[in-house]
């Protein structure tokens, strides 16, 4: 008899793809020694429970759009490559609800919705994005106001653990509460407690019309006013965007209907910004993506916080609209873009070094505390991400860092990628 | 040395006051069950909290005693899941009942656990708000409540859940402290799933809830039919056109019989089925949906469609429907309320299934639904004072939930698991997958003393490999006898 198996040689024996990791693989730096890639669940369970027995840090890889989000991993033994497994499972399309592997690109999922008039109302901020990594890492765009995030739009989750056991939540049904929903617990989670194979999601019918209702503002005060005006009116707009940089402030409100209601809406929508508004059947440019820069920092900003009025000491250069939001947090940072929706997420996208970055996050982070808000940093280049706090406080942490050691003892899955160094 | 019971009340008087702690066996029956009262378990303390505080020091007691606990709102949840222990503390929170902060700005509330659902609602409203999860007993259920179901109701077709409805809980662990759990945080989704885990990791005792803009328009029709076939069409053709109601009920004529009889809502004469749908939203949006619903409504053959002209219209329409339930005791001396799920475009095949089902074992089941998103409450009737009647109900209302499984639906959309369905729970999830949700509860509770013998049938041993279980519960059989 032989000693053990060789992980490659292991990994090899349970999946047909099974390769070693090349460096431009790498996962913020850190090579992966091998990369696997199960065509079914059943393969995806088998490379784990591989894994399990070889002791191999695992990382899971969908579109590779945000495997440079959060910290490095402590280690990378194994990419388990979600590309094969990208087929729609099940569309009910009578019941509003899709069954779908984790692989599967958003906008594939999207036309095959399409064909049926439906869609998941989630937005895609960063094309490519795979569904499993759209509920890892919770990824939502201005749609969040109406429809929420993966959390609010999962139904059913099938993960597999550290320890390669399948296991399912939820179900196929809208409407269910039996047993624990691992569907949210999984949402955000990073990859850090199993890895997920498939999904079903509640689905909405795409609305027969749409418009998108713009308009300047010259402060933070008046967007402070214009988003409370939209709010608390009856038009039920599906988002409420907020786009700051340079050049000013520009709201822009979509409403989504059909063609009578949302041509009244959007008239409602537009007397209240006041003159100058535009109705457009198109997005403006900015929509839905992220800000520019080589810093991602997401905030959570309920709407209140658009009312901080900067600080008189600040100085604040009043032709910088990205600094006219949230007081003078923003002030002084030279090219900084601010996105902001009202369902309370933002992002701020700014090129700086560690210590101007690490004096933004400090300042966002006093004044969004006063809303009960706060900033994450979701990427920076290698410098700076490491000389910052990258998730700043964490209430919970002692009982995360509990569940965690429950699903994964070993600490093998994407180890060090996520708060307090779990 | 081991605290035992008399101690530990004792320990807690002096912790919050001797009116804050019963003992009494003729005040305790008061607690002994929740809405679902065919299972009692008389406490062995009950404490009134009035403040976090205050429970997070209970559960440090219990906790260090190693007694089990079980929090109750306000005792309407119809699974057992604040069935008390007859070896524990139940921790009532009926005395937190302040709403903290209303922020409209930011559109919500924040409110103690005690805090009936409605107050939440007429608290709000002056300001052009509500709270949306509205189950049926929402004028005396507690938000506390809702959050360890996920309550829903009528119209969470449209609106969603309590989980969709809440932004931040604060907490008190089973280890006794106080820690809040808030949507925007950095880390774990522990809120989402916390919400829905039927008080079995934690106690809430502050929550944040999302304020909803109060509709510009609600429009109600009822539209009656021969059978519920046809009604089924009609709501299926409605979904099929991209419409999304606040909500759509069906009733059949067995429970409209029993509305008629109890609240003479004055439903269509011979009608086989009902269908109460409910559209809601700007006005302009909401009138031209309507109309193609009432459209819909006719081409499926409905006999008779009322429109609710004004409030006191839709109250009319609506009362037959939230009656139901208490209705049947009209036409049955007794019932067992069903709450099973199945995928909407199923519910033809399985309501034919349920009437054969009742036809061969002569149990008769009235049915009353959201059909809008599958959830079945089928009424199963018996009568208690004839002998065998009410094992043949269960028998024929657990078949019910193994259609729902089989046509991959799910054992509960609204009502929980609690204690009442625990055993079927293994029906519809597999070992690994109950051990897996387990992992979550060995993370906040290994100890296991945090409402304990809820939702799972066997529950795991914390800190062992997967899989090791400890036998059957000794639960399981004392709630046979009950």
């Amino acid at each position: 008899m032989g000693g053990p198996l060789d992980p490659l040689d292991a990994l090899a024996k349970v999946c047909g793809d099974v390769r070693p990791g090349e460096p431009e693989e790498g996962v913020l730096g850190v090579t992966p020694r091998f990369v696997a890639a199960p065509g079914t669940v059943a393969e995806a369970a088998e490379v784990m429970r591989v894994a399990a027995e070889q002791g191999l840090a695992v990382i899971p890889r969908g579109g590779e759009t945000r495997l440079d989000w959060g910290l490095p991993p402590g280690r990378c033994d194994l990419l388990l490559d979600t590309s094969r497994l990208d087929r729609v499972i099940e569309h009910a399309a009578g019941d509003l609800v899709v069954k779908a592997e984790a692989g599967l690109t958003m906008e594939r999922l999207a036309e095959v919705l399409a064909g049926r008039g439906q869609r998941l109302s989630l937005d895609v901020p960063l094309p490519g994005s795979t569904v499993g990594g759209t509920i890892a890492t919770g990824a939502a765009g201005p749609l969040r106001l109406l429809y929420g995030s993966p959390r609010d739009l999962v139904i059913g989750l099938t993960i597999v653990r550290a320890d390669g056991q399948i296991a399912r939540s939820g179900g196929k049904v809208v409407k269910n509460v039996a047993g624990y929903d691992l569907g949210r617990l999984f949402a955000g989670s990073y990859g850090t407690l199993g890895v997920i194979v498939e999904a079903a999601f509640r689905l909405h019918p795409v609305p027969s019309a749409h418009a998108y209702v713009t308009t300047r503002v010259p402060d933070a005060a008046n967007a402070h006013e214009a988003v409370q005006g939209v709010l608390h009116s009856p038009v039920a707009p599906s988002a409420l965007e907020c786009e700051a940089s340079g050049d000013g402030i520009t709201l822009g409100v979509l409403l989504e209907g059909v063609p009578e209601g949302v041509a009244a809406r959007a008239t409602r929508v537009a007397d209240l910004l006041g003159p100058g508004a535009d109705i457009s059947h198109e997005p403006p440019a900015w929509w839905g993506a992220y800000p520019d820069g080589t810093t991602l920092i997401e905030v959570t900003a309920p709407p209140s916080a658009l009312a901080e009025a900067p600080a008189a000491t600040e100085g604040t250069a009043p032709a910088d609209g990205a600094a006219l939001l949230w007081g003078a947090a923003l002030a002084g940072v030279e090219g900084c873009q601010v996105r902001w929706s009202a369902s309370g997420k933002g992002y701020v996208g700014l090129t700086a070094n560690a210590a101007e970055v690490a004096e933004v996050l400090a300042r966002l982070r006093t004044t969004l505390a006063r809303h009960r808000g706060g900033a994450v940093v979701r990427y920076a280049p290698e410098g700076v991400r490491t000389a910052d706090d990258v998730w700043g406080p964490v209430p919970a942490l002692t009982l995360m860092r509990r569940v965690k050691a429950q699903f994964d003892p070993e600490h093998r899955l994407s180890p060090g990628r996520f708060v307090g160094g779990i | 040395m081991e605290t035992t019971l008399p101690a530990l009340a004792e320990r807690l008087a002096r912790a919050l006051g001797d009116e804050a702690v019963i003992t009494d066996p003729v005040r305790l029956r008061t607690y002994e069950c929740d809405g679902l009262t065919n299972h009692r378990a008389m406490p062995a303390i009950v404490v009134l909290p009035e403040s976090a505080e205050q429970i997070a020091a209970v559960v440090r007691e219990c906790a260090a005693a190693g007694i089990p606990y079980v929090a109750r709102g306000s005792g309407t949840g119809l699974s057992g899941g604040a069935l008390p222990r007859t070896d524990g503390v139940l921790i009532v929170t009926s005395r937190m009942r302040r709403i903290l902060e209303i922020d409209v700005p930011n559109q919500r509330a924040v409110v103690e656990p005690g805090v009936i659902n409605l107050d939440v609602t007429r608290a709000v409203r002056p300001y052009g708000y509500y709270f949306a999860p509205d189950p049926s007993s929402q004028q005396i259920c507690s938000v506390g409540g809702n959050v360890a179901e996920n309550s829903g109701g009528a119209h969470c077709l449209k609106y969603g859940f309590t989980a969709h409805h809440v932004l931040a809980c604060e907490i008190v662990t089973p280890d006794g402290e106080l820690v809040t759990l808030a949507a925007g945080d950095p880390g774990y989704d522990l809120l989402g799933a916390f919400i829905g885990s039927e008080g079995t990791l934690g106690i809430t005792t502050k929550i944040t809830v999302r304020l909803t803009r109060v509709p510009e328009t609600v429009q109600t029709l009822l539209a009656a039919y021969d059978s519920i076939e046809a009604g089924g069409t009609a709501v299926s053709a409605i979904i099929g056109a991209g419409v999304v109601p606040a909500a759509i009920e069906m009733m059949d004529a067995l429970s409209i019989e029993a509305a008629e009889a109890s609240v003479a809502c004055g439903y269509p004469p011979g009608a086989g089925a009902v269908l109460i749908v409910e559209l809601d939203g700007p006005e302009p949006e909401v009138a031209a949906q309507f109309a193609e619903v009432e459209r819909l409504c006719r081409e499926a053959g409905a006999f008779e469609i009322r429109i609710a002209a004004d409030d006191a219209a839709r109250a009319l329409i609506w009362k037959g429907r939230k009656s139901a339930f208490a209705a049947v005791g009209r036409i049955s001396p007794a019932y067992i309320v069903q709450d099973g799920v199945i995928p909407r475009t199923a519910l033809p095949q399985v309501l034919a299934s349920i009437d054969a089902l009742s036809a061969e074992s002569g149990v008769r089941v009235a049915n009353v639904f959201h059909a809008g998103d599958g959830n079945l409450h089928p009424l199963v009737l018996f009568d208690d004072a004839e002998p065998g009647a009410a094992e043949r109900a269960e028998e024929v209302s657990g078949r019910i939930l193994d259609l729902c499984i089989e046509h991959g639906g799910s054992i509960t959309g609204e009502h929980g698991v609690g204690v009442d369905k625990a055993r079927y729970m293994p029906r519809m999830f597999s070992d690994a997958d109950l051990d897996t949700m387990q992992m979550v509860r060995c993370g906040f509770d290994p100890a296991g003393l945090c409402n304990p013998g809820k939702v799972f049938p066997t529950p795991r041993l914390c800190g062992e490999v997967p899989g090791v279980r400890k036998g059957p519960h000794p639960y399981e059989g004392k709630a046979d006898i009950f």
